[in-house]
């Protein structure tokens, strides 16, 4: 990876310039990456025993999120996600429980239990697009919602984040072409973790990797070692920086690994060799970060084995208020629709309810779920 | 008040609005110094700037997924796609995107946004540039679909779209682009969508028809009433979606025997919707089976397109029949 950008070695030794960042910047990255995983599991474990439908592993790509989070700016910055990247949310204060909300699809939910879990949609208190199951789609998005600042000369960019199989999609190259034509302030973040479900890179794409892409578009394209979160914020930020600056979009590529199946449907033992995994475990982006931090002397040992605690019991606690909470109740299938409920939605809903209600099967006559 | 065409009312409508709310943006293929294929756009570049009327990339997927970003942030856009017929790489967005992004994030986003798309034959435009897709569209929950027939209601109707707070696929029967003139009012002004609009009254039959075909469905009314002296309603319903189904109910009430006409292809079209609507609320009204008069399940033909949309006579017999049942 001669041209790939790096920091930290898989040892967790500096090998580059370490970008200046505050001591409390470098603990809250790694305590959101901490999170991350903690998220992870617990949904894992949630998902393995019933408890809720889906979930999307994390695992292995803390620092792409974590790193790209940390050099925005979510005052005037937004973000098009796709859906592996729990990091940026958790980096930038959205609360676990808000998040478990959406995996549970209770009341509380953003999409008030409409999507399927892992498809959040946050406002506050970043501006965290609602994430779409069909994939690239937010990338022309993003591109939008950049032109627009730049067309009212604020300063705000817009981050978009997505998988190496979407490269293959028409908003990728739809929204890379009108960003490059354009000079719109947004930095296409490639999460290139090896897999789409179970097809490998080489069967997504016949090029060098991904951050070529960008030539053709007129965009710079940088390689990042995507398990060393400094490498990642390196290259962000500079992305950020020529956003703000005028100077247009940049595509990055960040190397890693998904850690997991594509989902908690998906098996990856099937396509996935067990020695790769082996290797990749050698390269984990919060042991790598989590060496360098105590040879630094940033932290401890114990700060941060505490810090993993913590964040068990956050994610447990987490989970078990949002599965407390109650289900939507069944006029929030019929409200957002439009802004205002047309009469024929207004009809069903009313029918829906009535009938439902009628049949002594939990919900009362508001179309709610009394516990 | 001047006499305008159904494409120059269009324009006066973008311009009026770009007047007054200067987050309206229009944006598409040609649609910039060229002012359009139609020349919708005319003068638009000249009057407002290349940011806020611009040429884009030939990518319809990437006009409205950019689209929709800039209404996700504050702006109001106008997508055009040059031909209805080239919409569908844009499908995904439309479909899956602008039409539910209110839903899917609890209110949190949403997409003040008009797709504008010449659609319909009449201009020997052969398969691809002739297509009638309403139906498509008005399948999709969250997407409202709007269709004007005349100059004064392309306008008016545009700019409510344009003001509304929901994606809005506003669809021109570009057969009708240049057809007529009448009389527009100067400046802004709305037509209320969801609203139908009754061209010809009477309460011998009632033929429901939108763009293209409501010319042709009145000159149907005259030749009925030239024959037979009977009064053949016209409603023009206008909305697709929301539709305003009690005035489809009423008008079916009033007059009892229906017809409903569209040019698209008939399997599963928006006429149908209509049908099952009156069967399932009006059958105790109707005297007669509802008829279709639509055009054939078959790709849209070049040569021989006057022989495949409905014309006059067409509807005529459907109607006669309903009269005669």
């Amino acid at each position: 990876m001669s041209d790939t950008l790096q920091i930290l070695d898989p040892s967790g030794k500096k090998v580059g310039a370490a970008p200046r960042l505050k001591a409390d910047t470098l603990l809250r990255m790694f305590r959101a990456m901490v999170r991350t995983r903690a998220f992870d599991e617990r949904c894992m474990k949630l998902q393995r025993t019933g408890r809720i439908g889906f979930s999307i592993p994390n695992r292995g790509i803390e620092a792409v999120s974590v790193g790209s989070a940390a050099a925005l700016d979510i005052a005037q910055d937004w973000v098009a996600p796709h859906y592996r990247d729990f990091g940026i949310m958790l980096y930038h204060g959205v609360e676990a429980e808000a998040m478990m909300d959406n995996m549970y699809g209770n009341a509380a939910d953003g999409s008030v239990g409409r999507q399927m879990p892992v498809h959040f949609s946050f406002r506050e208190p970043l501006r965290y697009l609602s994430i779409s199951s069909p994939l690239g789609t937010q990338i022309p998005q993003a591109v939008g919602v950049g032109m627009a600042m730049k067309g009212r000369g604020e300063d705000g960019v817009c981050l978009t984040t997505f998988g190496d199989g979407s490269t293959n999609t028409l908003g990728f190259h739809s929204g890379m072409n009108f960003a490059g034509v354009f000079g719109a302030p947004v930095i296409f973040l490639c999460q290139n973790n090896g897999w789409a479900i179970s097809c490998p890179v080489e069967k997504q794409t016949a090029s060098e990797g991904f951050a070529v892409k960008g030539e053709a578009y007129g965009i710079p394209g940088v390689k990042v070692d995507g398990n060393d979160v400094l490498a990642v914020y390196r290259a962000v930020s500079e992305a950020v920086k020529r956003a703000r600056a005028g100077e247009g979009p940049t595509l990055i590529e960040a190397v890693t690994f998904r850690m997991g199946g594509h989902s908690t449907s998906d098996d990856p033992s099937k396509y996935v060799e067990a020695s790769e995994f082996k290797e990749w475990e050698q390269r984990c982006p919060l042991k790598r970060f989590r060496t360098w931090l105590i040879h630094e002397g940033k932290l401890s040992e114990e700060q941060a084995m505490a810090m993993e605690a913590e964040a068990d019991a956050e994610m447990l606690a987490a989970s078990r208020v949002a599965a407390a909470k109650p289900k939507p109740a069944l006029e929030t299938i019929f409200n957002d629709v439009f802004e205002t409920m047309p009469k024929h939605l207004r009809t069903q809903a009313d029918w829906c309810i009535g009938h439902y209600s009628s049949r002594g099967e939990g919900v009362d006559e508001k179309g709610e779920f009394p516990l | 008040m001047s006499e305008l065409t159904m494409v120059q009312a269009v324009n006066d409508g973008l311009k009026s609005i770009m007047r007054e709310d200067d987050t309206v943006l229009l944006m598409g293929e040609d649609v910039g110094p060229k002012g359009g294929v139609f020349l919708a756009t005319e003068g638009l570049t000249a009057e407002f700037g290349e940011e806020r009327c611009f040429d884009t990339p030939l990518s319809e997927d990437g006009i409205v997924g950019v689209g929709i970003g800039l209404a996700l942030n504050g702006m109001k856009p106008v997508c055009e796609i040059q031909f209805q017929d080239f919409i569908f790489p844009a499908f995904d967005q439309i479909v899956s995107e602008a039409a539910k992004m209110r839903y899917r994030s609890g209110g949190q986003y949403t997409v003040p946004m008009v797709v504008r798309t010449p659609y319909g034959g009449g201009i020997r435009g052969g398969l691809y540039h002739s297509q009638s897709g309403e139906a498509y569209f008005a399948h999709t929950p969250g997407l409202k679909v709007v269709i004007p027939s005349t100059p004064y209601d392309a306008k008016g109707l545009l700019i409510s779209s344009i003001l509304d707070p929901d994606p809005v696929l506003f669809m021109e029967p570009k057969a009708l682009y240049r057809a007529f003139r009448e009389e527009v009012p100067e400046g802004v002004y709305t037509v209320d969508l969801s609203t139908v609009r009754e061209v010809v009254p009477g309460d011998a039959a009632v033929i429901y028809c939108w763009g293209a075909m409501v010319p042709v469905a009145t000159e149907a009314a005259r030749r009925i009433k030239e024959t037979r002296q009977q009064d053949v309603r016209v409603v023009d319903l206008r909305t697709l979606m929301p539709l305003d189904e009690d005035a489809v109910l009423q008008a079916a009430r009033e007059c009892g025997r229906v017809v409903v006409l569209q040019e698209a292809p008939r399997f599963c079209g928006y006429a149908s919707e209509i049908s099952a609507l009156l069967a399932e609320h009006a059958v105790e009204s109707l005297e007669a089976p509802v008829r279709r008069v639509t055009g054939f399940d078959t790709p849209f033909p070049n040569t021989l397109e006057n022989y495949y949309l409905p014309d006059a006579r067409r509807v005529m017999d459907a109607v006669e029949q309903v009269l005669d049942f």
